[in-house]
């Protein structure tokens, strides 16, 4: 019962990141009709807004250490980060501890500003060609991305962690009952969980209480009724392509201390979170959400030694397994609307 | 009258004939008069570096390079000479190799298979490498080991651990100086035993291709020999970034012993999600629960951050020895660029001046001599100490290093400290251990080319 209770806990983490992803993806499907496969590379960028933060953070000054020397035999630099001198020892400390939280501020207008510059710049000469060049275009991008990436920040994953406050693990089986130790889990996947919650409940309730979430969901019903009535859909769906950005930036962001950042993370979630988006039901942002969330724990079932000593190879497959299994029974998917993507 | 004998017809058989010697690959052409592949003409070399410059392991192709860059430098009489000062053998002058200057082409391996064997290929075939060098990745070694034997040029192996390089999959004319899976868990095993207690029970994560299995089979069988118990091994996907699926289990396992047969990317996430998980706080079997990761490497440590403080593990060389030999290519090196050398581009500038050497004494670049003066070559002064080239499996034997997360580190090099120095006996083998493919593994025949 503790190992079911403890991959469900980690199910929902990675469902997380696959949800915060899918969810871009189909708000971005579902206003502009573009199968976006760079979504994954925003993902990437906004854990590498927490590398890029935590290296402003640590820019630092060289300070002569009397009497050392370094490998070489010469006189020794340290470094001391400039924040400590305009803020103090402690609190500088603090800030660079801190750096995850504060890369959620500072990834914000930087991913809002990749989406424009990404949509206005490139995507929108697409909108009126076929899927499949949509889809190489947006592939092309994601590579070159990825390679951005790694020519300024190197191949190797970079340590990101979280708060010092955040390390460690809550004793999670003592609340159930169970013996101490049984079930831990992390502080920061409780946070990350919670905090992919409070985005999707922020997402929806933008779309669902606003009146320019209500437009936006006219436009993604009848886009030309709307335009009809003399509203600029395209300039709201253009900022919907930066908010998806944003929702996938925010991903990366808090999933930096998780798996430290690499150039290649973005990829290793793209394909996935395509299967989500086509589990849950193209264009479904409900759908999308509860997909991720199911294969998410699915996943992480089939994980378990004694599920892989059953079933070789079955953690590596599961996912496509179940979309080959709900698309046969549920071709829409599991929330799909009649008529998206079936022209 | 004169008359000419340029006809059309001529013209066009002459560019024909031409136009095929040209596209002919070099080294069909090179050999006809020296018998071998890709034999040198009198002023130059060419030599191959075969590193990963793209794909997950490409910061290691990186600090490979640079070393292999360092060692033509030496070769060719440039920089302080490095290792050239402090290497027993005397016979490398700074003329090059053979009086022929040393030129370096490179490939890109990607860390895959068929992209290594492709890019080593294209340098045999186009560039006339006489010699394939590099790689940090056990699969693309014994890929590019098994190409450079069919193509007959030597193959002097980069950064890979597996036994099977020299073990089941050895070639006669590859070889390798880092050290393997078997002399890991030799090292290690008496010193987890000695830290940890014999009575302790492992569960083992390990990557699910080549290297991991060696690997775990060889501390399976080290620490099971101290008494230590293996309560489970999991495979995990190399493609794997987030382990909580696998790490979760393990604390209710019965284990109190964490193996990660993890290296690169694999180990920098699984090592962070077992932190995460608080193993390294836990207590289980009434003892501290403790983490084991058999290979290390200082860039994959730096990947790591504080998390590999006090965890175990082995490695081949650190920029932190004192011998006279490590001091001078640190120094090279480290002037050089700035940082000092990661054990990745320590093996491979010593590999360089290894076949430089061997050319030298031998007399010859033919692929088979070169192998013959490799052979139960007994070199000192390279950064290992007395190290032995094995001629029945061309595997050096030295001693290795077991190395421990440094507490306090001084610097951002500065993660991982020597715990202890195993001599080689103690890491030596019979070159038919069933470990490394038993009496069935062969050299098989020297290759010298067509």
């Amino acid at each position: 019962m503790d190992q079911i209770i403890v991959q469900i806990l980690n199910g929902l983490d990675k469902g997380s990141a696959y949800a915060l992803i899918a969810l871009g993806l189909t708000l971005i499907f579902g206003t502009l009709g573009v199968v976006n496969f760079a979504h994954g590379a925003l993902f990437m960028l906004g854990a590498f807004c927490a590398v890029i933060l935590s290296k402003i953070l640590n820019i630092s000054r060289e300070v002569l250490v009397e009497g050392e020397t370094d490998f070489l035999g010469n006189p020794l630099m340290r470094d001391v980060p400039v924040v400590y001198d305009w803020f103090g020892e402690a609190a500088g400390a603090a800030i660079i501890d801190w750096n995850v939280p504060l890369a959620i501020l500072f990834s914000i207008p930087i991913m809002i500003g990749v989406g424009f510059a990404m949509e206005r710049g490139l995507i929108k000469h697409f909108y009126k060609r076929p899927h499949a060049d949509q889809i190489l275009v947006t592939f092309g991008l994601a590579i070159v991305l990825a390679e951005v990436i790694k020519y300024f920040f190197g191949a190797n994953p970079i340590q990101t962690p979280a708060p010092a406050a955040f390390t460690g693990s809550l004793d999670f089986g003592v609340w159930l009952g169970f013996d101490p130790l049984t079930i831990m889990y992390p502080y920061w996947r409780l946070v990350y969980f919670f905090f992919s919650a409070l985005i999707i409940a922020g997402v929806f309730a933008f779309l669902q209480f606003t009146t320019f979430g209500m437009v936006v969901r006219a436009g993604m019903a009848d886009r030309e009724t709307v335009q009809m009535l003399g509203i600029d859909i395209d300039k709201r769906f253009t900022f919907m392509f930066g908010l998806a950005a944003a929702v996938a930036g925010l991903a990366g962001v808090m999933y930096a201390p998780i798996v430290a950042p690499n150039y290649h993370m973005g990829m290793d979630f793209l394909v996935l979170s395509f299967v989500v988006v086509v589990v849950g039901g193209m264009g479904s942002l409900p759908g999308a959400v509860a997909a991720g969330f199911l294969l998410g724990i699915l996943e992480s079932f089939a994980s378990m030694p004694v599920v892989v000593d059953i079933l070789p190879g079955i953690n590596q497959i599961i996912i496509y397994l179940v979309a080959i299994i709900i698309l046969l029974t549920r071709p829409r998917g599991l929330m799909g609307r009649k008529g998206v993507m079936e022209d | 009258m004169s008359k000419s004998n340029f006809t059309r017809r001529g013209v066009l058989k002459t560019g024909a004939v031409g136009g095929a010697a040209l596209a002919l690959p070099q080294y069909l052409r090179a050999d006809g008069h020296a018998g071998f592949t890709n034999a040198p003409g009198d002023s130059e070399v060419v030599l191959g570096f075969n590193v990963p410059q793209t794909g997950p392991y490409a910061d290691e192709g990186a600090d490979e390079l640079r070393a292999y860059e360092l060692a033509v430098e030496h070769l060719n009489g440039g920089g302080d000479g490095g290792m050239l000062n402090t290497f027993s053998s005397k016979v490398l002058d700074g003329t090059g190799i053979l009086g022929r200057e040393v030129k370096y082409v490179t490939g890109d391996t990607q860390t895959k298979s068929d992209a290594a064997r492709a890019s080593a290929r294209s340098m045999i075939e186009k560039d006339g490498a006489i010699m394939i060098t590099g790689g940090s990745s056990s699969g693309v070694a014994v890929a590019v080991q098994a190409l450079c034997q069919e193509a007959g040029v030597i193959f002097m192996a980069g950064l890979t651990h597996s036994n099977d390089t020299t073990g089941k999959d050895r070639k006669a004319n590859g070889f390798r100086h880092f050290f393997n899976s078997y002399m890991t868990g030799a090292a290690l095993a008496p010193v987890l035993a000695a830290n940890y207690g014999t009575d302790r029970k492992a569960y083992h994560l390990t990557a699910d291709y080549n290297w991991g299995y060696t690997t775990e089979e060889a501390i399976v069988s080290s620490t099971e020999a101290m008494g230590w118990e293996t309560v489970n091994s999991v495979k995990t996907p190399l493609t794997q970034t987030d382990f909580s699926s696998y790490i979760a289990p393990v604390l209710n396992s019965g284990a109190d012993v964490l193996v990660l047969n993890h290296y690169g990317g694999n180990m920098v996430n699984s090592l962070t999600n077992a932190v995460q998980f608080g193993l390294r706080d836990a207590v289980a079997n009434g003892k501290n629960f403790e983490i084991v990761v058999p290979l290390y490497s200082r860039l994959m440590a730096r990947g790591a951050g504080a998390n590999v403080k006090g965890i175990y593990g082995s490695t081949n060389w650190h920029w932190s020895l004192q011998d006279e030999g490590s001091q001078a290519f640190v120094r090279s090196f480290g002037t050089k660029y700035g940082f000092p050398p990661s054990q990745a581009a320590h093996t491979t500038y010593v590999q360089t001046l290894l076949y430089a050497d061997a050319v030298t004494r031998a007399g010859s670049f033919a692929p088979c001599a070169v192998a013959e003066a490799l052979k139960d070559y007994e070199f000192d002064g390279l950064g290992n100490g007395p190290t032995l080239y094995r001629g029945d499996d061309h595997q050096c034997f030295k001693d290795v290093l077991v190395v421990r997360g440094k507490e306090n580190p001084e610097s951002e090099f500065d993660l991982l400290e020597i715990v202890e120095v195993t001599p080689v006996d103690q890491v030596m083998y019979a070159p038919d251990h069933p470990q490394m493919g038993g009496a069935d593994a062969s050299l098989g025949e020297c290759n010298n080319g067509a």
